[in-house]
Formats: structure tokens, C-alpha cells, sequence
């Protein structure tokens, strides 16, 4: 893919993030864009910043410094309403993190119904078509106990996107599956590209990076050590600790 | 008594299960009974609802108010109710407080049903994994929807066991009330078993108290069977 004109808004921006607890900085000034439609991979080993990255894009965790800019809006300003930026930033746990008393369809429309004030019926009916959208409309009345792990993590992407996020974030989306579900899972995240959204996955899945993403990050030590198309950073490596770290995960495989 | 001379079995209906001795007292008993019940309820619903309240404050993880609800709950927990009674009753309108019988049982009651009520509804706040509110948030939910949408829910459902447990034996405790002369059943028992001469209304409040806390255990197991049902 080409790289976007410099001057499109990105759809997601970070500018010098930084994330610290007392003196253990776990991010040290990540710069990175993310263009509407574009899908960035991030791997890298554990503790080395990726998910903590993701989770201060919305605030899940809180930046100890730089910025975070959704859509044009630098949502650590003081005074931003946070839940009202959420709802434009879908996310997906590599735990699936779906309410065990709700239905399929009860965790989907949640939202909808508490935050967007949507009557039942309607709350429903985009709730059934985003359970549709992951394959998994005949279960929307089953409880996620019921479900497989797949599955799961399908209704929690459809509880994301059913808000019509700007963004989705990925956090290790298929590292508690099993193997034989994490197709299905990589299927439905394939698809949500296809359909132009904007996605940002940090993921241990190098062959789903290699494939789908158009661009793939490299992090190490809360910071980015290399970045580019995914041909670029798997097949000619730049740096020795990306060539290190996949060498590990090539060598396993 | 008059009459013929009586065996063992006799002499034990005849001393406590006595029919004439019943039917003169069952009015006073009845009128226990409602006390009792009418206190347990009250107790159940105020203590409930003041230890939920608790737990959720607990839950906004601010320390100043969470080191004097811990306090309150170890404090209320460690405290026999028989003491809070008689402090509520006999202490406080010496510092110009007074309480009848009736609301110095329902307030200590209701206190220490909330101390253990926190402590079980906060375990249940505990022991849900942090990605529950942390995708309920994710989605806008603010921190009080997320409470009472996602977390307390669930919390609840762990909670209930022991929660269904506390409530029964609290409510039980009604009966501490006749240290205040609070006319519930068993101080009307007890009343009546000295003027009567004879503890047949010690054996009904026993029966008045099977009658009461039996279908409530009953209940309490229905509703800890339905909870885990849905899972």
C-alpha cells in the first residue's frame, strides 16, 4: 500500500505518548499515526509497551505525557468527555470480557440501550445485524458460557461495533483461543478491514500481520524500534532486536 | 392439677404443650409474631440496602471513604447486637437520644446486618476480573452504569449465599429485643411462661419461629438456585 498523503488527518495519533508508573517507564515517547481505513499490526515481545500503548488510546489507561489524537480531538485534554469518545473507539480483550449475565445479543445492545438511550426494539434490531455481521445472529440468546471461545470473542467485536466506532483497538484478540477458533476470529477482523474500518491490533498472530495488516509496528522496550509494510519488517528486518524477536517466533513455527 | 396420676409423656405434654394454657396465650403470641416479622423485615430491607450502599462507596476506591467503612464493618461485625441494643436503648438518652424498644432493635439490627451486607457485596465487587468494568466502560458506560449494569449484577449473584445466610440469622436476632422489652415473640413467651406457670408459650414462639424462618430459608434457597441457574 502506498503511504497516505501527509497531510490526511490521521484517524488515530500519537504524539510523544508517554506512560510511566513511579520510575518504570513503560512508554517512552511513541510517535505514530494511523490513517482512516488503514489496519496496523503491532507485535513485539511481552512488556515491551504494546498493550499499554493501546490502552491509554482510550484511556483505559491514563498517559503520564504526550498526546492522543481520535479523529482531531486530543482526547487527554482536560474537559473531554471521555464517554462520549469512547463510544467512537471500539475495543476487543484478549479476555473477550463479555458479561456472564447477559445474552449474546443482552452484552451487544447494552450500550446502546444505557449509553445512546436507544428504545428496546430498535437497540435489537442494530444489535441482531451486528451479531449478523460476525456470524452469530442465531446466538444471540445464548449466554456466553454457551458459546466457545470463537464465538465469544466474535460477540465482543459485534458489541464494539455495533456503536459504529471511528477506530477499533485489538488487545491480543486471539492469544487466549484456541487454535482451532482462532480462524474464525481472524476471518471477522478481515472482513471489518474489508468494510474500511480503522483498526489498530497489537497481536502475536505473524501470520494474520503478514497478510492483512498494511502496515506493521516492531516494539521493544516501550518504544517503536522499527515500522513499515509488513513485507518490509518480516522479510528484511532493519534491526537486530526485531530480526531476534522474529527469528524466536519463525523458529517455534 | 387434679386428676389421675400421670407417666412421663403425660407429664411432658401436659408441661409444655398444654392446650389450655395454649389457648389462653396464642394472643399474645400472635401479636410477637407480627413484631418479629414486621422487625425482620424492616431489618432486611434497611440493612440490606445501607450495606449495598456501602459496598458500592467502597467501590469508588477513595480512601477517606473507605478506611471508616471498613471500620464501621469490622467494628459492627465484632460488636455483639446484644450490646448495640442495650447502648442504643439504656446509653444514648443519657446523651439525649432516646429510642423505643422497637427502634433501638430495628437500628442496631439494621447496623450490623449492613456491616456483614458490605463485607459480602464487596467481596462479590472483588472478585469479578477487572476486564467486566473495563469493557463495559470501554463501550461509554459511565463508572454508575457500569456499576449497576455490569458489576453489581454479578456481584450480587456471588454475594447472595452469603448474604441470604445473614439475613436469616439477623432477623433471628429480633429476639435480643426482649432484653429492651421489645413485645416480640419471645419476651411475650417468656411473659406469658411466668404468669402461666408453665413454658407451653415457650413452645409455641419455638413453633412461631419455625413458622417464620422456615419459608424464609425456603425462599433464600430458591432464589440462590434460580441465581446460579443463569449463569
Amino acid at each position: 500500500m502506498t503511504a497516505p498523503p501527509i497531510l490526511e488527518l490521521a484517524m488515530l495519533e500519537l504524539v510523544g505518548l508517554r506512560k510511566a508508573y513511579g520510575s518504570l517507564e513503560v512508554l517512552r515517547g511513541i510517535d505514530l499515526r494511523v490513517h482512516p481505513g488503514e489496519m496496523v499490526c503491532v507485535v513485539g515481545p511481552s512488556g515491551s509497551g504494546k498493550s499499554s500503548m493501546l490502552r491509554c488510546c482510550n484511556r483505559l489507561e491514563e498517559s503520564t505525557g504526550g498526546q492522543v489524537v481520535v479523529d482531531g480531538v486530543d482526547i487527554t485534554k482536560p474537559g473531554v468527555d471521555i464517554n462520549t469518545v469512547r463510544q467512537r473507539i471500539g475495543m476487543v480483550f484478549q479476555q473477550f470480557n463479555l458479561y456472564p449475565h447477559l445474552t449474546a445479543l443482552g452484552n451487544v445492545t447494552l450500550a446502546l440501550r444505557k449509553v445512546q438511550n436507544k428504545p428496546g426494539p430498535e437497540a435489537e434490531k442494530l444489535g441482531l445485524a451486528a451479531l449478523e455481521r460476525v456470524g452469530l445472529a442465531d446466538k444471540a440468546h445464548a449466554h456466553p458460557a454457551q458459546l466457545s471461545g470463537g464465538q465469544q470473542q466474535r460477540v465482543a467485536i459485534a458489541r464494539a461495533i455495533v456503536l459504529e466506532p471511528k477506530l477499533m483497538l485489538f488487545d491480543e484478540p486471539t492469544s487466549a483461543l484456541d487454535p482451532e477458533t482462532v480462524g474464525e476470529v481472524l476471518k471477522v477482523m478481515r472482513e471489518l478491514r474489508e468494510s474500511g474500518m480503522t483498526m489498530l491490533v497489537v497481536t502475536h498472530e505473524m501470520g494474520f500481520a503478514r497478510a492483512a495488516a498494511d502496515r506493521v509496528i516492531f516494539m521493544d522496550a516501550g518504544a517503536i524500534v522499527e515500522e513499515g509494510p509488513p513485507a518490509e519488517v518480516f522479510g528484511a528486518p532493519k534491526h537486530d532486536r526485531t530480526r531476534a524477536f522474529l527469528a524466536r517466533y519463525t523458529g517455534g513455527h | 392439677m387434679d386428676g389421675p396420676p400421670m407417666d412421663g409423656f403425660g407429664r411432658l405434654a401436659d408441661t409444655f404443650f398444654n392446650a389450655e394454657v395454649a389457648a389462653r396465650y396464642w394472643p399474645d403470641i400472635l401479636a410477637g409474631v407480627w413484631i418479629t416479622i414486621g422487625l425482620g423485615i424492616a431489618v432486611s430491607i434497611a440493612g440490606l440496602a445501607f450495606g449495598v450502599a456501602l459496598a458500592i462507596l467502597r467501590a469508588m476506591q477513595r480512601p477517606w471513604l473507605a478506611l471508616p467503612i471498613i471500620a464501621f464493618a469490622d467494628i459492627m461485625r465484632a460488636l455483639p447486637p446484644l450490646v448495640i441494643i442495650i447502648v442504643f436503648f439504656f446509653a444514648f438518652p443519657l446523651i439525649g437520644i432516646s429510642m423505643s424498644a422497637f427502634m433501638s432493635t430495628w437500628l442496631a439490627l439494621t447496623l450490623v446486618l449492613a456491616a456483614y451486607a458490605e463485607e459480602s457485596v464487596w467481596g462479590g465487587i472483588l472478585s469479578l476480573p477487572r476486564g467486566q468494568s473495563e469493557a463495559a466502560r470501554s463501550t461509554g458506560l459511565t463508572w454508575g452504569q457500569t456499576m449497576s449494569a455490569v458489576v453489581l449484577p454479578q456481584a450480587f449473584r456471588v454475594a447472595l449465599p452469603p448474604l441470604t445466610n445473614r439475613v436469616i440469622a439477623v432477623s433471628k436476632n429480633v429476639a435480643l429485643g426482649s432484653v429492651v422489652a421489645l413485645s416480640e415473640v419471645l419476651n411475650n413467651a417468656q411473659s406469658a411462661t411466668s404468669t402461666a406457670g408453665n413454658p407451653t408459650p415457650l413452645t409455641m414462639a419455638a413453633a412461631a419461629y419455625l413458622a417464620i424462618f422456615i419459608p424464609a430459608m425456603l425462599f433464600a434457597r430458591r432464589l440462590e438456585t434460580r441465581m446460579q441457574w443463569r449463569v
